[in-house]
């Protein structure tokens, strides 16, 4: 786990994640702009680092209704920013990116928030990456495949001689600068399916798993097949992190929280997604053996403790800001976190 | 409520010939209804490539946003090789697995011969089922003898249409009800 900058000793680490989703306001209808979205999301890691989370991180979509595109600068102002907690994306879709380039964007965010920096490296659940950025969708899986083989070589080696399809060769190629600690901890994301976590556990990389909802039995067969993929492949599991990174909400009981929360999942869904979120699958939400972390405070110790007894995992991270969630809501999260959420969780997981 | 008729051939006249008297038994039934006929003869739709919906271009995505965008849909089908014709199967495809979540579809085909009857209870029902669909459970089901000049010549069938329609539009409407109240007892 030292190799990733994990200490178990520790317990669970609890960090939050943004899409970077820019939507609006359900009550009002009205949206704030990109500029104030990005200063929030900047100062929302100031907060998190504040209240004592170990964790936060960025997503890159180039969909209608996202403002984190360029989520590697955004990064680099929250390094310059915070000065102690962990940052990353959430994620880097490096199947239509230079390798190479994101390299040297993310080992130089890691140089500037001195050491603490990590990748987590996507395929991309919507594809207006591929169209604008120019790459085509029928090398989906084989782009993803490739550059993420890519990124982890330059990762590992300073210098590298590589040849692959879809990108020029490299010859002895020097990629710097290096970051603080020589490498960056690279995760890989996956949606969920075990299909996609088998090739993170063949790899012997770290798992980054996303969860919508649902039963936490289920996800438990996706990380039970991470890391037997691990063990056959002959990886250590006990030497490989799994994080965990779902919808979040915590108020005063969990009516309040499906209240608060329903509105801006139901509504941002229909507008990124088509679609909006089942209130019947949302109300048992609040299931304490269901996956989404959303109640009371006391309620949601419990969820993440019985989701770390079925995972046994290092990270859980916490989305709380989608759909044009209020910054004063955010921040009232955050004080719930930081001063019963955060030393119930670590006092239970610490070893 | 909004309601989509869907024609899922781009072969031959008989399915279009009824679906325009679905249509027009809708708006005689029911004029406050907003209606929309899809003729997949009259777009250009590509091939699902497992992409999102709302991520194709043009006729694909006009036509998969419509649909999703419908309370109620009436699918009518020939009968090919024993089965829907692939451009039918390409729409289900386009589509999310959950799509037909909280939407009534109605179903009528039409056919050359007698055999296929049970095709849409075998074939199409399980599909419906699948990606959540609300089922009208009776069918209509059209043969060739029923069709002259482009026209329907069995009162019979004109009469089961307009029973489908009705079916349709009531399980809709009901639906809709029954949903409300469960999700207004959930408070938040």
């Amino acid at each position: 786990m030292e190799q990733y900058r994990i200490d178990p000793s520790k317990g669970l680490e609890f960090g939050l994640y943004t899409l970077g989703d820019h939507l609006p306001d359900p009550h009002s209808g009205e949206r704030i702009s990109a500029q104030t979205r990005l200063n929030e999301i900047i100062e929302l890691s100031q907060l998190a680092e504040q209240a004592g989370l170990d964790f936060f991180s960025v997503g890159e979509s180039h969909q209608e209704y996202f403002t984190t595109q360029a989520h590697s600068v955004v990064l680099s102002a929250i390094a310059q920013a915070t000065e102690k907690i962990k940052i990353a994306s959430s994620s880097t879709i490096i199947s239509t990116l230079d390798p190479v380039r994101a390299f040297e964007d993310f080992a130089t965010v890691d140089l500037i928030s001195n050491g603490r920096t990590e990748i987590v490296a996507g395929r991309a659940s919507r594809i207006g990456n591929f169209e604008l950025l120019g790459y085509p969708l029928r090398d989906y899986e084989e782009l993803y495949e490739e550059k993420f083989e890519l990124l982890n070589l330059i990762n590992q080696q300073e210098e590298v001689t590589w040849q692959g399809k879809h990108r020029a060769p490299l010859n002895q190629a020097r990629v710097i600068p290096r970051p603080k600690h020589g490498s960056l901890p690279i995760w890989r994301a996956v949606g969920g399916s075990p299909s996609s976590a088998v090739k993170a556990g063949f790899a012997g990389v770290p798992m980054f798993m996303a969860h919508l909802g649902g039963p936490a039995s289920v996800f438990k067969r996706t990380v039970d097949a991470y890391r037997d993929a691990a063990k056959q492949a002959g990886h250590n599991p006990d030497e490989l992190p799994v994080a965990t990174a779902g919808f979040f909400y915590a108020a005063e009981s969990s009516q309040q929280a499906l209240q608060d929360l329903y509105p801006h999942i139901n509504e941002g869904m229909k507008k990124t997604n088509g679609q909006g979120f089942p209130k019947q699958n949302f109300a048992q939400g609040a299931d304490p053996q269901n996956v989404m972390n959303i109640g009371s405070p006391q309620q949601i110790i419990e969820k993440i403790l019985y989701q770390h007894e079925l995972y046994g995992h290092q990270r859980y991270i916490a989305q709380m800001d989608f759909g044009g969630m209020p910054f004063d809501k955010l921040k009232r999260n955050i004080d719930l976190i930081g001063s019963e959420i955060l030393p119930a969780i670590r006092k239970y997981t610490k070893q | 409520m909004k309601v989509v008729a869907l024609s899922g051939s781009i072969v031959g006249s008989k399915t279009r010939t009824a679906m325009d008297y679905t249509m027009a038994s809708i708006e005689k039934q029911y004029s406050e209804i907003e209606t929309t006929l899809i003729d997949l003869k009259d777009y250009d739709i590509q091939f699902s490539d497992g992409r999102h919906y709302l991520d194709y271009p043009s006729d694909t995505k006009y036509v998969t946003q419509t649909i999703m965008e419908a309370d109620a849909i009436i699918i009518g089908t020939p009968i090919f090789q024993a089965s829907i014709p692939a451009t039918l199967k390409n729409i289900f495809d386009l589509l999310p697995v959950d799509a037909f979540r909280d939407k009534v579809v109605g179903m009528l085909a039409t056919a050359g011969s007698a055999k296929h009857y049970l095709i849409l209870e075998q074939q199409l029902k399980s599909i419906l089922g699948y990606m959540k669909a609300q089922i009208v459970q009776s069918y209509v089901f059209i043969e060739e003898i029923d069709f002259d000049q482009k026209q329907i010549v069995n009162d019979d069938v004109l009469a089961r249409i307009d029973r489908l329609v009705e079916d349709t539009i009531i399980l809709s409407e009901t639906y809709q009800q029954i949903k409300q109240s469960k999700e207004d007892q959930y408070d938040f």
